[in-house]
């Protein structure tokens, strides 16, 4: 069962009366890059928030590494890097790095690693505050590096950056997994999708496609990662779900099951959106 | 909770406020020169003399409950609370932390404003030295407690602003500054009698004019150390890991 750092059965979230996320199974397997794409609103974050164990959920269950989510021996083991940098303005690069080293118990000498590891030597002594975008999201990422988690969740860490850091910080996260990590990163720049080894698309809280990004272009005979993206939703606000069979590859296969699990649920409280796109499946 | 970890928090807080000359200069001047100025306002009388005890209480105390509240709540909405909490951080540390490291800013505030007020402007006082302090102290750490909880309750630095009328008046208008608390009406002064800004208050102004014994101030200590470690824990209640 080790072969999955994620697993998520029925995750249920609603925040007030929307549903943000809508009975969602997934599985993401060890020592890859895992994206998760989708709109603004598609659901990303809460479903990072739910695998960091910060959400709380309505239903179902997130286990990772082998734990349920949240669980007191995940915090060492799983690094979060917020959408917006979370670090503090007023004090220098090393200064944040050493102390966010102290709370995950991390030896000293591992803010010195995360920061040369992301390219931050020359901002050191700098204040955050003084920071650009590219080099504050950085140190947020050096942050979510302390302790070397076996488990990454990004959220969003390219938005807003040029072409140049952005290729810099994919380099980062392929060293990361080479050296053993797995890495979740949301993104809803469609053409970072290549840089995946795995891709989830999302969309209205469900995920609507598990594949890879060669399966992605094939299926749906798109020339970028961007028009596979609009293709397949397209194809899903149809209904035509089974058009996502050539698409999805076998991890998506529980996912069906559930969906028909999901069907007569919903059949009671009447949620059109789901009971629609079941039709096509069937 | 370990010590590390809140020990890392106390030094981060100050390394912070370290960052930020302005604050501290705030912090540690404008005690001293708010009773600076009461004191030249009654110049050419004796209500100095009174009520100069209470001001020891008064301006550390909304200080340290304003510094407090703004930078927690800084920490809330700046996503690094977020961060902490994904963390291996208790929340414990995280509250403890800032306890220790305010009130060591509180310290080193009320000697300066206590200093000021007994060497520069005059306030006589007849009992122990150290009691004296000791009151400042915790009733600057007070301030510090209940900045610390009111910034739980707010979402936005305009409502934690707010809550300084919500929270601090009332305790100065029923402290018994501007009408002994035995004169008010009853319901007022029983209110009156179970804030701890009272007793600070009074605790103050029985060491200044030596009217009761160390015992009694201690009491008054301890009624508002019991109200600091109240704030510390329904404060840290509000912390969650898991929000909506």
């Amino acid at each position: 069962m080790m072969n999955n750092v994620i697993e998520t059965r029925g995750l249920t979230v609603r925040r007030g009366r929307t549903t943000v996320l809508d009975r969602l199974d997934l599985d993401v397997p060890t020592g890859a890059i895992v994206g998760l794409l989708g709109p603004s609103g598609s659901g990303k974050t809460t479903l990072m928030r739910a695998i960091v164990g910060m959400q709380i959920t309505r239903g179902g269950t997130v286990t990772v590494l082998g734990r349920p989510a949240g669980s007191r021996a995940l915090r060492h083991r799983v690094g979060y890097m917020t959408q917006q940098a979370s670090i503090y303005d007023d004090l220098t690069v090393e200064q944040n790095l050493r102390y966010f080293a102290r709370i995950v118990g991390a030896p000293a000498a591992d803010a010195a690693r995360v920061i040369e590891r992301t390219g931050l030597t020359g901002q050191t002594r700098q204040l955050a505050r003084t920071l650009s975008g590219g080099q504050a999201n950085r140190v947020s990422l050096a942050a979510a590096m302390l302790g070397t988690p076996d488990l990454l969740i990004l959220d969003e860490p390219t938005v807003g950056l040029d072409p140049v850091l952005r290729a810099d910080l994919w380099d980062i996260f392929r060293r990361l997994v080479d050296d053993g990590a797995t890495i979740l990163v949301s993104s809803h720049v469609m053409d970072e999708a290549t840089r995946c080894d795995r891709l989830l698309l999302m969309r209205d809280g469900s995920i609507i496609a598990d594949t890879t990004p060669p399966d992605l272009l094939a299926a749906t005979g798109a020339e970028t990662a961007e028009d596979a993206f609009l293709t397949i939703i397209e194809r899903d606000r149809a209904g035509g779900h089974h058009l996502l069979g050539e698409v999805t590859n076998g991890a998506a296969n529980h996912r069906r099951p559930s969906r028909r699990r999901g069907r007569r649920r919903s059949s009671s409280s009447g949620r059109e959106r789901s009971a629609g796109r079941d039709g096509g499946t069937r | 909770m370990t010590a590390q970890r809140t020990l890392a928090t106390a030094g981060r807080v100050l390394l912070q406020i370290g960052h930020d000359p302005r604050t501290i200069a705030l912090l540690l001047v404008v005690p001293s020169l708010l009773i600076g100025l009461v004191a030249w306002i009654f110049d050419e009388t004796e209500v100095f003399a009174d009520i100069g005890p209470a001001m020891l209480a008064l301006f550390p105390f909304i200080v340290m409950f304003l510094v407090t509240s703004i930078s927690t709540l800084r920490e809330r909405r700046s996503g690094t609370l977020e961060r902490l909490l994904s963390m291996p951080l208790g929340k414990g540390d995280f509250i403890l932390g800032y306890t220790l490291a305010f009130g060591l800013l509180a310290i080193v505030q009320t000697a300066i404003a206590g200093t000021y007020a007994i060497w520069v402007c005059g306030l006589e006082i007849e009992g122990s030295m150290v009691l004296l302090f000791v009151v400042a102290i915790a009733d600057a750490l007070l301030g510090t407690a209940l900045g610390l909880l009111a910034s739980a309750f707010a979402r936005t630095e305009f409502q934690v602003v707010q809550f300084m009328p919500v929270l601090v008046f009332p305790q100065i208008l029923l402290g018994g500054i501007f009408l002994a608390r035995d004169r008010l009406p009853e319901v007022l002064e029983t209110i009156g009698d179970w804030l701890p800004l009272s007793h600070a208050i009074d605790a103050l102004t029985a060491v200044a004019t030596g009217s009761e014994d160390a015992d009694w101030v201690w009491l008054r200590i301890l009624f508002i150390v019991c109200w600091i470690v109240g704030a510390i824990i329904v404060g840290s209640l509000t912390l969650r890991r898991r929000t909506p």
